[in-house]
Protein backbone atom coordinates (compact mmCIF):
# COMPACT_ATOMS: atom_id res chain seq x y z
CA UNK A 1 0.00 0.00 0.00
CA UNK A 2 1.13 3.56 -0.53
CA UNK A 3 2.35 5.40 2.54
CA UNK A 4 -0.71 6.13 4.66
CA UNK A 5 -0.18 8.54 7.54
CA UNK A 6 -2.70 9.26 10.26
CA UNK A 7 -2.51 12.01 12.85
CA UNK A 8 -4.59 11.29 15.94
CA UNK A 9 -5.09 14.27 18.18
CA UNK A 10 -7.13 15.07 21.25
CA UNK A 11 -7.17 15.95 24.94
CA UNK A 12 -4.84 14.06 27.23
CA UNK A 13 -6.92 11.10 28.45
CA UNK A 14 -8.87 10.59 25.20
CA UNK A 15 -6.60 7.70 24.28
CA UNK A 16 -4.86 9.20 21.27
CA UNK A 17 -1.49 7.66 22.10
CA UNK A 18 -2.96 4.18 22.51
CA UNK A 19 -5.06 4.53 19.35
CA UNK A 20 -1.88 5.34 17.41
CA UNK A 21 -0.08 2.34 18.85
CA UNK A 22 -2.98 0.11 17.86
CA UNK A 23 -2.86 1.46 14.29
CA UNK A 24 0.86 0.76 14.12
CA UNK A 25 0.35 -2.72 15.52
CA UNK A 26 -2.42 -3.32 12.99
CA UNK A 27 -0.05 -2.50 10.15
CA UNK A 28 2.74 -4.58 11.63
CA UNK A 29 0.50 -7.63 11.98
CA UNK A 30 -0.38 -7.22 8.31
CA UNK A 31 3.34 -7.47 7.54
CA UNK A 32 3.58 -3.81 6.54
CA UNK A 33 6.17 -1.21 7.53
CA UNK A 34 5.01 1.07 10.34
CA UNK A 35 6.20 3.98 12.46
CA UNK A 36 4.56 5.61 15.44
CA UNK A 37 5.72 8.94 16.83
CA UNK A 38 4.13 10.71 19.80
CA UNK A 39 4.26 14.41 20.49
CA UNK A 40 6.05 14.52 23.80
CA UNK A 41 6.38 18.22 24.46
CA UNK A 42 5.32 19.71 27.78
CA UNK A 43 1.55 20.07 27.99
CA UNK A 44 -0.69 21.50 30.66
CA UNK A 45 -3.48 19.36 32.04
CA UNK A 46 -6.29 19.32 29.51
CA UNK A 47 -3.85 20.23 26.75
CA UNK A 48 -3.71 18.54 23.39
CA UNK A 49 -1.70 15.40 22.71
CA UNK A 50 -1.13 13.90 19.30
CA UNK A 51 0.70 11.11 17.56
CA UNK A 52 1.43 10.10 13.99
CA UNK A 53 1.11 6.50 12.78
CA UNK A 54 2.35 5.62 9.31
CA UNK A 55 1.61 2.38 7.49
CA UNK A 56 3.30 1.53 4.20
CA UNK A 57 4.40 -1.38 2.07
CA UNK A 58 7.75 0.38 1.56
CA UNK A 59 10.37 1.40 4.10
CA UNK A 60 9.23 4.57 5.83
CA UNK A 61 11.63 7.51 5.74
CA UNK A 62 10.40 10.34 7.87
CA UNK A 63 8.05 9.47 10.75
CA UNK A 64 6.97 13.13 10.64
CA UNK A 65 4.80 14.21 7.72
CA UNK A 66 4.05 17.66 6.34
CA UNK A 67 0.56 16.59 5.31
CA UNK A 68 -1.06 13.44 6.66
CA UNK A 69 -3.41 11.20 4.69
CA UNK A 70 -5.89 11.26 7.56
CA UNK A 71 -6.69 13.18 10.71
CA UNK A 72 -8.69 11.97 13.69
CA UNK A 73 -9.69 15.12 15.58
CA UNK A 74 -11.08 14.27 19.00
CA UNK A 75 -11.34 17.86 20.27
CA UNK A 76 -11.67 21.40 18.79
CA UNK A 77 -7.99 22.49 19.07
CA UNK A 78 -6.94 19.35 17.16
CA UNK A 79 -9.09 20.26 14.20
CA UNK A 80 -7.81 23.86 14.26
CA UNK A 81 -4.22 22.70 14.33
CA UNK A 82 -4.23 19.98 11.67
CA UNK A 83 -7.24 20.51 9.38
CA UNK A 84 -5.43 22.55 6.75
CA UNK A 85 -2.52 20.11 6.62
CA UNK A 86 -4.54 17.07 5.52
CA UNK A 87 -3.72 15.91 1.98
CA UNK A 88 -6.08 16.53 -0.92
CA UNK A 89 -8.62 13.70 -1.08
CA UNK A 90 -7.65 12.89 2.48
CA UNK A 91 -9.85 11.87 5.40
CA UNK A 92 -10.88 13.69 8.57
CA UNK A 93 -12.73 11.86 11.32
CA UNK A 94 -14.29 14.47 13.58
CA UNK A 95 -15.61 13.92 17.07
CA UNK A 96 -18.93 15.64 16.51
CA UNK A 97 -19.75 15.35 20.22
CA UNK A 98 -17.25 18.14 20.88
CA UNK A 99 -16.27 19.63 17.53
CA UNK A 100 -18.34 21.67 15.07
CA UNK A 101 -18.39 20.34 11.53
CA UNK A 102 -15.39 21.68 9.63
CA UNK A 103 -16.14 23.94 6.68
CA UNK A 104 -14.11 25.34 3.86
CA UNK A 105 -12.55 22.29 2.25
CA UNK A 106 -14.49 20.31 -0.35
CA UNK A 107 -11.71 17.99 -1.47
CA UNK A 108 -11.61 16.17 1.87
CA UNK A 109 -13.80 13.33 3.10
CA UNK A 110 -15.17 14.44 6.44
CA UNK A 111 -16.76 11.86 8.71
CA UNK A 112 -18.66 13.22 11.69
CA UNK A 113 -19.04 10.70 14.48
CA UNK A 114 -20.44 11.51 17.95
CA UNK A 115 -17.68 9.59 19.72
CA UNK A 116 -18.70 10.51 23.27
CA UNK A 117 -22.37 9.56 22.79
CA UNK A 118 -21.49 6.23 21.19
CA UNK A 119 -19.01 5.45 23.96
CA UNK A 120 -21.73 6.31 26.48
CA UNK A 121 -24.08 3.80 24.83
CA UNK A 122 -21.38 1.17 25.19
CA UNK A 123 -21.06 2.19 28.82
CA UNK A 124 -17.36 3.07 28.79
CA UNK A 125 -16.14 6.60 28.03
CA UNK A 126 -12.60 5.30 27.57
CA UNK A 127 -13.41 3.59 24.28
CA UNK A 128 -14.02 6.79 22.31
CA UNK A 129 -10.64 6.30 20.64
CA UNK A 130 -11.75 2.91 19.28
CA UNK A 131 -15.04 4.35 18.02
CA UNK A 132 -12.90 6.79 16.03
CA UNK A 133 -10.62 4.04 14.69
CA UNK A 134 -13.65 2.04 13.60
CA UNK A 135 -14.86 5.01 11.53
CA UNK A 136 -11.33 5.47 10.13
CA UNK A 137 -11.18 1.82 9.03
CA UNK A 138 -14.32 2.21 6.92
CA UNK A 139 -12.57 4.68 4.60
CA UNK A 140 -9.08 3.23 4.42
CA UNK A 141 -9.23 0.73 1.60
CA UNK A 142 -6.18 -1.32 2.45
CA UNK A 143 -6.99 -1.84 6.14
CA UNK A 144 -10.12 -3.72 7.17
CA UNK A 145 -12.11 -3.51 10.38
CA UNK A 146 -10.95 -7.05 11.14
CA UNK A 147 -7.32 -5.94 10.85
CA UNK A 148 -7.87 -3.18 13.40
CA UNK A 149 -9.73 -5.50 15.75
CA UNK A 150 -6.78 -7.87 15.63
CA UNK A 151 -4.30 -5.03 16.24
CA UNK A 152 -6.38 -3.87 19.22
CA UNK A 153 -6.64 -7.39 20.66
CA UNK A 154 -2.92 -7.99 20.41
CA UNK A 155 -2.03 -4.60 21.88
CA UNK A 156 -4.38 -4.97 24.85
CA UNK A 157 -3.23 -8.56 25.41
CA UNK A 158 0.41 -7.43 25.58
CA UNK A 159 -0.63 -4.77 28.10
CA UNK A 160 -2.37 -7.39 30.24
CA UNK A 161 -5.75 -5.72 29.62
CA UNK A 162 -7.59 -8.56 27.90
CA UNK A 163 -10.69 -7.84 29.96
CA UNK A 164 -11.29 -4.64 27.95
CA UNK A 165 -11.18 -6.36 24.56
CA UNK A 166 -14.96 -6.87 24.44
CA UNK A 167 -15.92 -3.22 24.96
CA UNK A 168 -13.17 -2.05 22.61
CA UNK A 169 -14.34 -4.44 19.89
CA UNK A 170 -17.89 -3.16 20.30
CA UNK A 171 -16.56 0.39 19.99
CA UNK A 172 -14.66 -0.39 16.78
CA UNK A 173 -17.75 -2.05 15.28
CA UNK A 174 -20.09 0.78 16.28
CA UNK A 175 -17.70 3.41 14.90
CA UNK A 176 -17.45 1.49 11.64
CA UNK A 177 -21.22 1.06 11.46
CA UNK A 178 -21.96 4.69 12.24
CA UNK A 179 -19.52 6.23 9.78
CA UNK A 180 -20.81 7.46 6.43
CA UNK B 1 7.17 -16.51 12.96
CA UNK B 2 9.86 -13.91 13.38
CA UNK B 3 10.01 -12.37 16.80
CA UNK B 4 9.08 -8.81 15.79
CA UNK B 5 8.01 -6.38 18.44
CA UNK B 6 6.70 -2.86 18.23
CA UNK B 7 9.09 -0.93 20.46
CA UNK B 8 10.24 2.58 21.19
CA UNK B 9 13.86 3.33 20.37
CA UNK B 10 14.62 3.80 24.06
CA UNK B 11 13.14 0.39 24.88
CA UNK B 12 14.90 -1.35 22.00
CA UNK B 13 18.27 0.06 23.07
CA UNK B 14 17.71 -1.08 26.66
CA UNK B 15 16.60 -4.61 25.75
CA UNK B 16 19.40 -5.01 23.20
CA UNK B 17 21.97 -4.02 25.84
CA UNK B 18 20.62 -6.72 28.15
CA UNK B 19 20.78 -9.24 25.30
CA UNK B 20 24.38 -8.19 24.57
CA UNK B 21 25.29 -9.23 28.08
CA UNK B 22 25.10 -5.88 29.88
CA UNK B 23 24.39 -6.68 33.51
CA UNK B 24 25.27 -3.38 35.13
CA UNK B 25 23.26 -0.32 34.24
CA UNK B 26 23.46 2.96 36.10
CA UNK B 27 21.63 6.14 35.14
CA UNK B 28 19.64 9.15 36.19
CA UNK B 29 16.31 9.99 34.50
CA UNK B 30 15.91 12.70 31.89
CA UNK B 31 13.51 13.32 29.00
CA UNK B 32 13.51 12.16 26.18
CA UNK B 33 15.46 9.15 27.39
CA UNK B 34 13.33 8.14 30.40
CA UNK B 35 11.79 4.98 28.86
CA UNK B 36 15.28 3.48 28.60
CA UNK B 37 15.69 3.76 32.35
CA UNK B 38 12.15 2.48 32.92
CA UNK B 39 12.76 -0.60 30.75
CA UNK B 40 15.97 -1.32 32.61
CA UNK B 41 14.28 -0.91 35.98
CA UNK B 42 11.77 -3.63 35.06
CA UNK B 43 13.92 -6.00 33.01
CA UNK B 44 17.48 -5.76 34.32
CA UNK B 45 16.60 -7.44 37.63
CA UNK B 46 15.04 -10.31 35.63
CA UNK B 47 18.36 -10.95 33.85
CA UNK B 48 20.71 -13.27 35.72
CA UNK B 49 23.15 -11.19 37.73
CA UNK B 50 21.53 -7.99 36.53
CA UNK B 51 21.98 -4.76 38.45
CA UNK B 52 19.82 -1.72 37.85
CA UNK B 53 20.67 1.32 39.89
CA UNK B 54 19.18 4.77 39.64
CA UNK B 55 22.15 6.87 40.69
CA UNK B 56 22.01 10.09 42.68
CA UNK B 57 23.18 11.99 39.61
CA UNK B 58 24.62 11.55 36.14
CA UNK B 59 28.09 11.97 37.62
CA UNK B 60 27.42 9.20 40.09
CA UNK B 61 26.17 6.94 37.30
CA UNK B 62 29.19 7.35 35.02
CA UNK B 63 31.56 6.65 37.90
CA UNK B 64 29.63 3.50 38.78
CA UNK B 65 30.16 2.51 35.15
CA UNK B 66 33.89 3.09 35.68
CA UNK B 67 33.82 0.73 38.64
CA UNK B 68 31.84 -2.01 36.91
CA UNK B 69 34.01 -1.75 33.78
CA UNK B 70 37.16 -2.05 35.92
CA UNK B 71 35.76 -5.31 37.30
CA UNK B 72 35.38 -6.62 33.75
CA UNK B 73 31.60 -6.30 33.56
CA UNK B 74 29.60 -5.24 30.51
CA UNK B 75 28.16 -1.93 31.65
CA UNK B 76 26.14 0.98 30.31
CA UNK B 77 24.74 4.35 31.21
CA UNK B 78 22.33 6.54 29.28
CA UNK B 79 21.12 10.09 29.35
CA UNK B 80 20.18 13.04 27.18
CA UNK B 81 22.31 16.04 26.26
CA UNK B 82 22.59 18.01 29.56
CA UNK B 83 23.10 14.75 31.43
CA UNK B 84 25.76 13.59 28.99
CA UNK B 85 27.64 16.84 29.55
CA UNK B 86 27.76 15.95 33.24
CA UNK B 87 29.25 12.56 32.34
CA UNK B 88 32.09 13.96 30.27
CA UNK B 89 34.67 13.90 33.04
CA UNK B 90 33.88 10.25 33.62
CA UNK B 91 34.07 9.43 29.92
CA UNK B 92 37.52 11.03 29.76
CA UNK B 93 38.59 8.87 32.73
CA UNK B 94 37.18 5.74 31.07
CA UNK B 95 39.09 6.58 27.89
CA UNK B 96 42.24 7.32 29.89
CA UNK B 97 42.00 4.04 31.78
CA UNK B 98 41.21 2.10 28.58
CA UNK B 99 37.91 0.82 29.93
CA UNK B 100 35.12 -0.60 27.75
CA UNK B 101 31.66 0.80 28.40
CA UNK B 102 28.61 1.98 26.47
CA UNK B 103 27.17 5.47 26.86
CA UNK B 104 23.85 6.36 25.22
CA UNK B 105 22.99 9.95 24.35
CA UNK B 106 19.38 10.56 23.28
CA UNK B 107 20.05 14.13 22.18
CA UNK B 108 17.71 17.04 22.82
CA UNK B 109 17.77 20.75 22.07
CA UNK B 110 20.52 22.81 23.66
CA UNK B 111 22.77 24.40 24.77
CA UNK B 112 22.17 24.56 28.50
CA UNK B 113 18.84 23.16 29.59
CA UNK B 114 17.54 23.74 26.04
CA UNK B 115 14.35 21.81 25.51
CA UNK B 116 13.24 18.20 25.16
CA UNK B 117 12.77 18.09 21.39
CA UNK B 118 15.05 16.07 19.07
CA UNK B 119 18.37 17.67 18.08
CA UNK B 120 21.86 16.77 16.90
CA UNK B 121 23.83 19.48 18.68
CA UNK B 122 26.15 17.06 20.49
CA UNK B 123 27.99 15.83 17.38
CA UNK B 124 31.12 17.83 18.22
CA UNK B 125 31.01 16.69 21.84
CA UNK B 126 30.71 13.03 20.85
CA UNK B 127 33.17 12.88 17.97
CA UNK B 128 35.89 15.31 18.98
CA UNK B 129 36.39 14.15 22.57
CA UNK B 130 33.80 15.77 24.84
CA UNK B 131 35.91 15.66 27.98
CA UNK B 132 39.45 16.88 28.65
CA UNK B 133 42.60 15.31 27.29
CA UNK B 134 43.30 13.71 23.99
CA UNK B 135 40.98 10.85 23.13
CA UNK B 136 38.27 9.60 20.80
CA UNK B 137 35.33 7.31 21.35
CA UNK B 138 33.66 5.11 18.77
CA UNK B 139 30.37 6.86 18.06
CA UNK B 140 27.46 5.03 16.42
CA UNK B 141 24.53 7.02 15.02
CA UNK B 142 21.37 4.94 14.38
CA UNK B 143 18.66 6.27 12.09
CA UNK B 144 15.94 3.73 12.83
CA UNK B 145 14.75 1.79 15.86
CA UNK B 146 15.94 -1.58 14.47
CA UNK B 147 19.34 -0.07 13.81
CA UNK B 148 19.47 1.41 17.31
CA UNK B 149 18.93 -2.13 18.58
CA UNK B 150 21.63 -3.65 16.35
CA UNK B 151 24.21 -0.94 17.04
CA UNK B 152 23.70 -1.17 20.79
CA UNK B 153 24.25 -4.91 20.59
CA UNK B 154 27.45 -4.38 18.57
CA UNK B 155 28.64 -1.52 20.78
CA UNK B 156 29.52 -3.88 23.62
CA UNK B 157 31.67 -6.04 21.32
CA UNK B 158 33.44 -2.97 19.92
CA UNK B 159 34.03 -1.59 23.42
CA UNK B 160 35.58 -4.87 24.57
CA UNK B 161 37.63 -5.39 21.40
CA UNK B 162 39.31 -1.98 21.59
CA UNK B 163 39.01 -1.28 25.32
CA UNK B 164 37.26 2.00 24.73
CA UNK B 165 33.99 3.68 25.62
CA UNK B 166 31.47 3.52 22.77
CA UNK B 167 28.69 6.04 22.37
CA UNK B 168 25.25 5.51 20.85
CA UNK B 169 24.40 8.96 19.50
CA UNK B 170 20.67 9.13 18.81
CA UNK B 171 18.06 11.82 19.39
CA UNK B 172 14.64 12.30 20.92
CA UNK B 173 12.88 11.15 17.77
CA UNK B 174 14.68 7.79 17.61
CA UNK B 175 14.22 7.42 21.37
CA UNK B 176 10.48 8.17 21.34
CA UNK B 177 9.27 6.61 18.11
CA UNK B 178 8.07 3.03 17.73
CA UNK B 179 8.99 0.67 14.91
CA UNK B 180 8.89 -3.10 14.56
CA UNK B 181 12.15 -4.59 15.81
CA UNK B 182 13.60 -8.03 15.45
CA UNK B 183 15.64 -8.24 18.62
CA UNK B 184 19.01 -10.00 18.64
CA UNK B 185 19.41 -13.31 20.44
CA UNK B 186 20.78 -13.23 23.95
CA UNK B 187 24.55 -13.51 23.78
CA UNK B 188 25.69 -16.61 25.68
CA UNK B 189 28.14 -15.60 28.46
CA UNK B 190 30.84 -17.87 27.01
CA UNK B 191 30.85 -15.77 23.83
CA UNK B 192 31.87 -12.67 25.75
CA UNK B 193 35.68 -12.50 25.60
CA UNK B 194 37.54 -12.85 28.91
CA UNK B 195 39.18 -9.73 30.34
CA UNK B 196 42.48 -10.77 31.90
CA UNK B 197 43.25 -7.12 32.66
CA UNK B 198 40.22 -6.64 34.94
CA UNK B 199 40.46 -6.12 38.70
CA UNK B 200 38.74 -9.30 39.76
CA UNK B 201 40.88 -10.20 42.80
CA UNK B 202 44.60 -10.93 42.46
CA UNK B 203 44.75 -14.24 44.28
CA UNK B 204 47.32 -16.43 42.52
CA UNK B 205 48.36 -13.80 39.97
CA UNK B 206 49.99 -10.41 39.66
CA UNK B 207 47.65 -7.57 40.59
CA UNK B 208 46.05 -5.61 37.79
CA UNK B 209 46.09 -1.85 37.95
CA UNK B 210 43.51 0.32 36.23
CA UNK B 211 44.11 4.05 36.18
CA UNK B 212 44.31 7.02 33.89
CA UNK B 213 47.10 8.55 35.99
CA UNK B 214 50.79 8.39 35.04
CA UNK B 215 53.33 10.74 36.57
CA UNK B 216 56.27 11.62 34.35
CA UNK B 217 56.07 12.64 30.71
CA UNK B 218 57.37 9.43 29.18
CA UNK B 219 54.96 7.15 31.03
CA UNK B 220 51.88 9.06 29.98
CA UNK B 221 53.25 9.45 26.48
CA UNK B 222 53.59 5.68 26.14
CA UNK B 223 49.97 5.15 27.28
CA UNK B 224 48.72 7.77 24.83
CA UNK B 225 50.75 6.48 21.91
CA UNK B 226 49.51 2.92 22.46
CA UNK B 227 45.94 4.20 22.60
CA UNK B 228 46.28 6.16 19.39
CA UNK B 229 47.64 3.06 17.69
CA UNK B 230 44.38 1.36 18.64
CA UNK B 231 42.46 4.34 17.26
CA UNK B 232 44.26 3.83 13.95
CA UNK B 233 43.06 0.24 13.86
CA UNK B 234 39.52 1.40 14.60
CA UNK B 235 39.73 3.90 11.73
CA UNK B 236 40.99 1.14 9.47
CA UNK B 237 38.49 -1.58 10.37
CA UNK B 238 35.36 -0.18 11.95
CA UNK B 239 34.13 2.49 9.56
CA UNK B 240 30.45 2.01 8.72
CA UNK B 241 28.18 3.95 6.40
CA UNK B 242 25.11 3.61 4.23
CA UNK B 243 24.65 4.85 0.68
CA UNK B 244 21.33 5.35 -1.06
CA UNK B 245 20.95 6.23 -4.72
CA UNK B 246 24.60 7.26 -5.07
CA UNK B 247 24.87 5.87 -8.58
CA UNK B 248 25.04 9.02 -10.70
CA UNK B 249 22.88 11.42 -8.66
CA UNK B 250 22.43 15.14 -9.32
CA UNK B 251 23.54 15.98 -5.78
CA UNK B 252 24.64 14.07 -2.68
CA UNK B 253 23.22 14.81 0.75
CA UNK B 254 25.27 13.94 3.81
CA UNK B 255 23.21 13.33 6.93
CA UNK B 256 23.29 11.11 10.01
CA UNK B 257 20.69 9.64 12.35
CA UNK B 258 17.15 11.01 12.25
CA UNK B 259 17.90 13.51 9.47
CA UNK B 260 19.17 10.73 7.20
CA UNK B 261 15.87 8.88 7.38
CA UNK B 262 13.99 12.10 6.59
CA UNK B 263 16.29 12.53 3.57
CA UNK B 264 15.11 9.11 2.37
CA UNK B 265 11.62 10.58 2.10
CA UNK B 266 13.07 13.62 0.33
CA UNK B 267 14.68 11.28 -2.22
CA UNK B 268 11.23 9.91 -3.11
CA UNK B 269 9.68 13.38 -3.34
CA UNK B 270 12.52 14.47 -5.62
CA UNK B 271 12.14 11.42 -7.88
CA UNK B 272 8.57 12.51 -8.63
CA UNK B 273 10.06 15.73 -9.99
CA UNK B 274 12.77 13.95 -11.96
CA UNK B 275 15.54 14.92 -9.55
CA UNK B 276 18.03 12.31 -8.36
CA UNK B 277 19.30 12.80 -4.82
CA UNK B 278 21.97 10.53 -3.34
CA UNK B 279 22.36 10.02 0.40
CA UNK B 280 25.60 9.37 2.22
CA UNK B 281 24.93 8.41 5.82
CA UNK B 282 27.79 7.87 8.23
CA UNK B 283 26.81 5.15 10.72
CA UNK B 284 30.08 5.60 12.59
CA UNK B 285 30.37 9.36 12.99
CA UNK B 286 33.71 8.59 14.62
CA UNK B 287 35.54 7.09 12.83
CA UNK B 288 34.11 9.28 10.08
CA UNK B 289 33.88 7.48 6.71
CA UNK B 290 36.04 10.10 5.00
CA UNK B 291 37.69 7.91 2.36
CA UNK B 292 34.40 6.75 0.85
CA UNK B 293 32.92 10.24 0.89
CA UNK B 294 36.03 11.49 -0.90
CA UNK B 295 35.47 8.94 -3.67
CA UNK B 296 31.78 9.80 -3.97
CA UNK B 297 32.44 13.53 -4.12
CA UNK B 298 34.15 13.01 -7.47
CA UNK B 299 30.74 12.12 -8.94
CA UNK B 300 28.92 15.35 -8.07
CA UNK B 301 29.49 19.11 -7.87
CA UNK B 302 27.79 19.50 -4.52
CA UNK B 303 27.59 17.62 -1.23
CA UNK B 304 24.87 19.28 0.87
CA UNK B 305 25.08 18.46 4.57
CA UNK B 306 21.81 18.48 6.52
CA UNK B 307 21.76 18.36 10.31
CA UNK B 308 19.63 19.33 13.28
CA UNK B 309 22.29 21.77 14.51
CA UNK B 310 24.01 24.91 13.24
CA UNK B 311 26.67 22.99 11.29
CA UNK B 312 28.84 20.35 12.95
CA UNK B 313 29.27 17.21 10.83
CA UNK B 314 29.63 19.56 7.84
CA UNK B 315 33.18 20.23 9.06
CA UNK B 316 34.07 16.54 8.68
CA UNK B 317 32.38 16.54 5.28
CA UNK B 318 34.52 19.51 4.17
CA UNK B 319 37.67 17.71 5.29
CA UNK B 320 36.64 14.56 3.44
CA UNK B 321 35.50 15.77 0.00
CA UNK B 322 37.68 16.91 -2.92
CA UNK B 323 38.87 20.51 -2.93
CA UNK B 324 36.59 21.47 -5.83
CA UNK B 325 33.39 20.04 -4.24
CA UNK B 326 30.84 22.61 -3.07
CA UNK B 327 29.81 21.95 0.55
CA UNK B 328 26.73 23.98 1.51
CA UNK B 329 24.89 23.36 4.76
CA UNK B 330 21.25 23.29 5.83
CA UNK B 331 20.39 22.98 9.51
CA UNK B 332 17.46 23.33 11.86
CA UNK B 333 18.19 24.20 15.48
CA UNK B 334 16.41 24.42 18.81
CA UNK B 335 14.68 21.06 18.53
CA UNK B 336 13.02 21.80 15.18
CA UNK B 337 12.94 18.76 12.89
CA UNK B 338 13.18 19.46 9.15
CA UNK B 339 10.49 17.87 6.98
CA UNK B 340 11.14 16.08 3.67
CA UNK B 341 9.66 19.14 1.92
CA UNK B 342 11.98 21.58 3.75
CA UNK B 343 15.00 19.60 2.63
CA UNK B 344 13.80 19.37 -0.97
CA UNK B 345 13.39 23.15 -1.11
CA UNK B 346 16.97 23.52 0.06
CA UNK B 347 18.23 21.00 -2.51
CA UNK B 348 16.61 23.01 -5.30
CA UNK B 349 18.93 25.92 -4.54
CA UNK B 350 21.85 23.86 -5.78
CA UNK B 351 20.60 21.77 -8.71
Amino acid sequence: MREYSTVISGFGGQGVILAGKILARTGMERGLEVTWLPSYGPEMRGGTANCTAIISSKLIGSPIVDSPSALIAMNPPSLDKFETRVQENGLIVVNSSLVDEPKGRDNIKVVNVPLNEIAKEIGNQKVINMVALGAWAKFVEEISLQDVIKGMEMTLTDMGKERFIGSNREALEKGFGHAE
Amino acid sequence: MVDKQLMRGNEAIAESAIRAGCRNYFAYPITPQAELLQWMAVHMPEAEGGTFLQAESEIGAINMVYGAASAGERTMTSSSSPGVSLKQEGISYLAGADLPAVVVNIMRGGPGLGNIQPAQGDYFQATKGGGHGDYRIITLAPSTVPEASRLTYDAFDLADAYRTPVMILADGMIGQMMEPVELPERKPPEEIPPKPWATTGAKGREGNVIKSFALGGENLKAMNVARFERYEKIEEKEVRYEEVNTDNPDIILAAFGTVARIVKSTIRLAEEEGLEIGLFRPVTVWPFPAARLNELSAEVDTVLTVEMNAGQMVEDVKLAVRPETETPFYGEVGGVVPTPGNILEEVKKYV
